[in-house]
């Protein structure tokens, strides 16, 4: 049986903000299954003597120097958005009214 | 909700009470360039124009640190008396809020770069020693406005408005333990705390920390306990406290505030409480009884910080003197008494004096111009000192002017008054409003004979040997000069003309 339904990637197809087609959703299903899988199995062999990692290469200290570079125009930064106001992006009401 | 605006006054909610403070300061980096991408910090620019991909989280986009934003926050650090982590992460918190564009904002969570320091403030002639649980770095966030409601708040908002600009300039968040102990003195003690901070940043350049603007903003943690119990109370966090002073008022209106309620029998609610600068009241804002929860994990865009020991060593050993060494130092060279430096301290004139004294002036002068006239003017127009209109460098070429004749102190304060209101440098305000003594020999004769002629019986006083009666000749001409003669000739020449001598 698959660890994620077809109902599942919808949903979250929806949180992420991303438009399926139906036969999206099925290939998607079937990739994300393997990946749940493969998440499963490192979970299996996760004991609690293994730290977790957050990194797969062994580096650090990857910095880059304080130099400004050139920046977007307001209007290629404001190009994709869904609504625009006084140069700015404008957003839906953010809290209902309070008591 | 308590909805209780009642206070209790500060003397008998101290007598009952005992309070425990804690202050989270965030101060922007001065850095040229953003966190994690080339964008300029500059302030004031036009919304939207210092954005890029990576700031605005346009898809595919990748972070990368600044070095100089974590060199400044270990120096910060170590000026801090901290221990640097030798390996540490960055972590994502996780929120849905749009003035982060990513969803996310890249800070520190468990493994801060900076832990357990000290600060040492004096207040009322004590040290007080402020423990500093951590200091970390992360981002800040894009600036809303909201519009449509009736407050400019985000209730009743119909909708925002965000600029990035702001978004992903270095931010480093310090963070105090809680601190007990202040009695009474716990708003001074949280305003000497963050003066001293801000001195700091300073003296180390890594921050312009204007609190106007928002280059260091603070949040200010009050609970109390009936006096004689050891457990803290449940306290709250007043945001958006943009002033020295404003700190002070926050912590003084919390305590009696909290303490009105805790006396009626109620209970103080874990929340986001907002300052307001104009009526320094606090009003409510987000309830904290149910922790949010950020989904902190380390950030897999970004590789772990662990600086070597030798650089942290190298940073250690370049750091400035501290600002309490060289306010003591200072203290001694310019031979001013303790009353006189907490008085600079509290009018924040000390760095003021400080650079006009480099200007070449003498320190007493320095002193008495900044708190004189130009603290009275300060306070007049409501700036603060280090807004005024005037450079040190000004102030030394007036009392220069002084120093060498050409002006006296009456013509110098006209002089300020003048480069205060734009009319140019000193030398430009003595030309535009003809403010030079009159050393013109025949000029002063010819006031001091129209003088001498309309107080004849002051003259003849003079004459018959009582001296000080020249005094009122010599204020004479002053007035008819209208301050522009040199006070000290005219005498010399009053009493000449008038045959006597001292
Ligand atoms: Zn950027």
């Amino acid at each position: 049986m698959s660890a994620i339904t077809r109902d599942e990637v919808a949903h979250l197809a929806r949180l992420s903000r991303l438009a399926l087609a139906d036969t999206e959703l099925d290939h998607y299903a079937a990739q994300l299954d393997v990946i749940i899988g493969a998440v499963a199995r490192v979970a299996e062999v996760a004991t609690d003597d293994i730290p977790p990692s957050s990194h797969a290469l062994p580096l650090t200290n990857v910095y880059r120097p304080d130099e400004v570079r050139r920046c977007l125009t307001p209007e290629q930064a404001l190009a994709a958005a869904p609504a625009v106001q006084d140069s700015r992006f404008r957003v839906p009401r953010i809290l209902g009214e309070e008591a | 909700m308590t909805t209780t605006n009642t206070v209790m006054p500060y003397d008998e909610a101290l007598a009952r009470f005992e309070p425990v403070i804690g202050l989270e300061t965030h101060v922007e980096l001065g850095t040229a360039s953003k966190m994690f991408c080339g964008c300029p910090t500059s302030f004031g620019a036009p919304p939207n124009t210092h954005v890029c991909p990576v700031c605005l989280a346009l898809p595919g986009a990748l972070p990368v640190a600044n070095d100089k934003a974590i060199e400044s926050t270990i120096r910060i650090g170590l000026a801090l008396n901290c221990t640097i982590a030798e390996w540490c992460r960055f972590a994502r918190k996780n929120y849905f809020y749009p003035d982060m564009p990513k969803n996310y904002q890249i800070s520190q969570y468990d493994e801060p770069l900076c832990t357990n320091g000290y600060l040492d403030v004096e207040v009322d002639g004590r040290t007080v020693r402020i423990e500093i649980e951590r200091v970390h770095l992360e981002e800040d966030t894009g600036k809303s406005t909201h519009m449509g409601g009736a407050t400019g708040r985000i209730q009743g908002a119909d909708y925002s408005i965000v600029d990035y600009n702001r978004a992903g300039i270095p931010l480093v968040e310090i963070v105090t333990k809680p601190v007990e102990g202040t009695d009474r003195l716990a708003p001074e003690v949280a305003k000497a705390y963050v003066t001293e901070l801000r001195e700091l940043m300073r003296s180390l350049g890594v921050s312009d920390v204007r609190m106007e603007e928002g280059s260091l903003r603070c949040d200010v943690n009050v609970s109390l306990m009936p006096r004689g119990t050891t457990a803290w109370g449940t306290r709250t966090e007043t945001k958006n406290v943009n002033s020295l002073r404003s700190v002070e008022r926050a912590v003084h209106g919390e305590i009696e505030r909290q303490a009105a309620i805790l006396a009626e029998g109620g209970r103080i609610i874990q929340e986001t409480r907002h300052f307001h600068e104009d009526t320094g009241a606090t009003t409510p804002g987000r309830s904290k009884e149910e922790a949010q929860d950020y989904r902190y994990f380390p950030e897999p865009d970004l590789l772990p910080i662990a600086p070597t020991p030798e650089w942290v060593e190298e940073l250690r050993s370049e750091l400035p003197e501290p600002p309490t060494v060289r306010r003591r130092r200072l203290q001694a060279e310019w031979g001013v008494s303790d009353l006189d430096m907490a008085a600079m301290h509290n009018a924040d004139a000390f760095t003021l004096v400080e650079a006009t004294v480099t200007a070449g002036v003498p320190a007493a002068d320095a002193r008495k111009w900044w708190m004189g006239e130009l603290a009275r003017r300060a306070n007049e127009s409501g700036t603060a000192l280090a807004d005024l209109p005037i450079t040190p460098e000004q102030i030394a070429r007036v009392v220069a002017l002084v120093a060498s004749g050409a002006l006296n102190d009456k013509l110098a304060r006209q002089v300020l008054e003048g480069v205060l209101a734009g009319e140019g440098s000193p030398d430009e305000v003595v030309e535009a409003r003809g403010l030079r003594i009159v050393s013109d020999e025949g000029e002063l004769s010819s006031i001091i004979d129209q003088v001498l002629t309309a107080n004849a019986d002051a003259a003849d006083k003079v004459r018959s040997g009582k001296i000080a009666a020249v005094g009122a000749l010599v204020g004479g001409v002053m007035k008819a000069s209208r301050g522009k003669a040199d006070a000290g000739r005219a005498r010399e020449l009053i009493l000449e003309r008038l045959g006597v001598s001292e």
